[in-house]
């Protein structure tokens, strides 16, 4: 069984092919880069994504957040879950975690709020 | 009436790179005027990741990449002003703006470049019949309500056109809990990247009708559905073809049109191709001193060409406002086969650093040669995999190349 992907990594969209044999990838080709092949990789087996979002500010307005690294494709709504049941006090700098642990991500503030 | 040496129009990506570049470039008195109260233009709206990677390696959120040019102008201490609209803009440079604290006021600069960048196409949703009930919304428009105020337009959604915001839109609304039931293209291929098909549609199940169109809106106070149907090769409505779907909100993704209503007040000359400025390689438009980048220019793919673009502008803007004037062979570029539009429209063949031109094609083309002559003579030629409409292609020009070019140069990509 081989599988045709397209990378989502950037915007390359590279289609890339992995031939698959027992189980188990034997190549991986039509990648760019060594992203696209971790991506692969990830993708035929457990596929995984970042998710962004936004998070309610203390006293309104709306802070854009996301996971720290991807997570589960099939968590994305656990994630989306707790993101929508957080709020966050300014000031709050960007990289700065707003939620340890969800799903195997921490969720990051993308903004800067003063 | 007070003088800088540079007013950019727009604190977005391109206002804020190109400000950056000029002062770097040994400008100082700079000024960057923009409409929102904040920096960073529509990447503030932009949450979603995937920009960057072409120039910090990294896939950042449309904020992130804001707040690295942000903090670059702070850092420089470079002036702007926020909550200022632009009103008019004049050949001699004199600039028109207004804002709560000054009310109308006039500035005037030795040299200006235009980053306003584009709005949203809205002519895809003026040939629909039915009614204009609440509901409808231009997708960038949806993307502010959700984005910036935290407010979701609706619970079940068609979208119309399968532009980038409309499919980065679709998956946005599914993850707020929202039901998209179908994203409609007119045309037989997507006009959004494949990537945002595959992590936009595929991955929440979202269906993707290729040669379809919405054909009527229905609803009184509140859209309550739609019909869809397929079209034929000249984008006609097929009859019996019709699909309905019970819905209370219609996004619109039907692309990106360049900003021009200054610069046309400027007496600058538009492309009809890129509905934009018609440049030099410099990115100087038809004005002497008004420069122009960004999707003011023509609408870019990736935020990443917007940077790089910019800091042509802003390094050109600069050295025009010390005086350094270019002594120009310019020769202009044009659209050969399966070419929509080329990239800057006039070329200066004595420049002395690389020259990248920019190009689309106008259909799919699998296995394509892309070639660059003047008169008839080859001057680059390349092999690609494929070439599509939704992504820009672009030759680079080394400054041996630019000097054998002896006359108008003609881009054209066969299959
Ligand atoms: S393989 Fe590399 S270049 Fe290709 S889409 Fe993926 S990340 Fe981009």
């Amino acid at each position: 069984m081989d599988r045709e992907l397209t990378c989502v990594e950037c915007p390359m969209g590279c289609a890339i092919l992995v031939t698959i044999r027992d189980g188990e990838i034997v190549s991986i080709g039509g990648n760019n880069c060594a992203r696209g092949k971790l991506y692969a990789q990830n993708e035929v087996f457990t596929p995984k994504r970042v998710v962004t979002s936004t998070v309610k500010l203390e006293g309104g307005g709306m802070l854009p957040v996301k996971t720290d690294r991807p997570v589960d494709k099939d968590k994305i709504f656990e994630v989306m879950a707790v993101i929508n049941s957080l709020i966050v006090a300014a000031p709050v700098k960007v990289g700065e975690v707003v939620a340890s642990d969800v799903c195997g991500a921490n969720i990051i503030s993308a903004k800067e709020v003063l | 009436m007070k003088n800088y040496d540079i007013i950019i129009i727009g604190g977005g990506p391109a206002g804020l790179a190109a400000a950056i570049s000029a002062y770097d470039n040994g400008s100082r008195d700079i000024l960057i005027l923009e409409r929102e109260p904040v920096l960073g233009g529509i990447l503030n709206q932009c949450i979603h990741n995937g920009f960057g990677l072409t120039r910090f390696k990294e896939s950042l959120t449309g904020p992130e990449y804001a707040y690295r040019f942000v903090e670059e102008v702070r850092s420089r201490g470079i002036e702007y002003m926020c909550d200022t609209t632009v009103l008019e803009v004049s050949t001699d440079k004199q600039v028109t703006a207004i804002n709560s604290t000054k009310g109308v006021f006039s500035l005037s600069a030795k040299a200006i470049i235009l980053a306003m960048g584009c709005r949203e196409r809205s002519r895809g949703a003026l040939n629909i019949a039915g009614a204009r009930p609440a509901g409808i919304y231009s997708a960038g428009t949806a993307q502010k309500y959700v984005n910036i105020l935290g407010q979701m337009p609706g619970k079940r959604v068609v979208i119309l056109g399968s532009g980038d915001i409309g499919l980065i839109m679709a998956r946005r609304m599914t993850l707020e809990g929202a039901k998209v039931l179908a994203v409609c293209e007119i045309m037989p291929h997507s006009s959004g990247l494949k990537r945002n098909i595959v992590q936009c549609l595929d991955d929440y199940g979202i269906p993707l009708y290729l040669s379809h169109t919405i054909v009527k809106i229905e609803g009184k106070d509140r859209v309550s559905g739609v019909y869809i149907a397929q079209v034929d090769e000249k984008r006609r409505p097929i009859e019996g073809t019709e699909k309905y779907f019970e819905c209370d909100t219609v996004l619109f993704s039907v692309g990106l049109i360049p900003e021009n209503e200054l610069s046309k007040g400027a007496g600058v000359s538009l492309s009809p191709a890129t509905k934009g400025p018609i440049v030099y390689d410099d990115r100087e438009t038809s004005v002497s001193g008004i420069f122009a980048c960004g999707n003011v220019l023509h609408v870019h793919d990736l935020v990443d060409f917007v940077s790089e673009e910019a800091e042509i502008a802003g390094v050109s803007a600069s050295n025009y406002a010390m005086g350094k004037g270019a002594d120009r062979r310019v020769v202009s570029t044009t659209c050969g086969n399966n070419v929509s539009y080329v990239l800057p429209q006039m070329l200066d063949t004595n420049a002395s650093g690389m020259v990248k031109l920019y190009f689309r094609v106008n259909k799919v083309l699998p296995n394509p040669t892309i070639r660059l002559t003047s008169n008839g003579e080859d001057i680059v030629v390349k092999k690609k995999k494929i070439a599509v409409p939704g992504e820009m292609e672009s030759i680079v020009l080394t400054p041996a190349k630019l000097q054998s070019i002896s006359g108008d140069v003609v881009v054209s990509v066969e299959e």
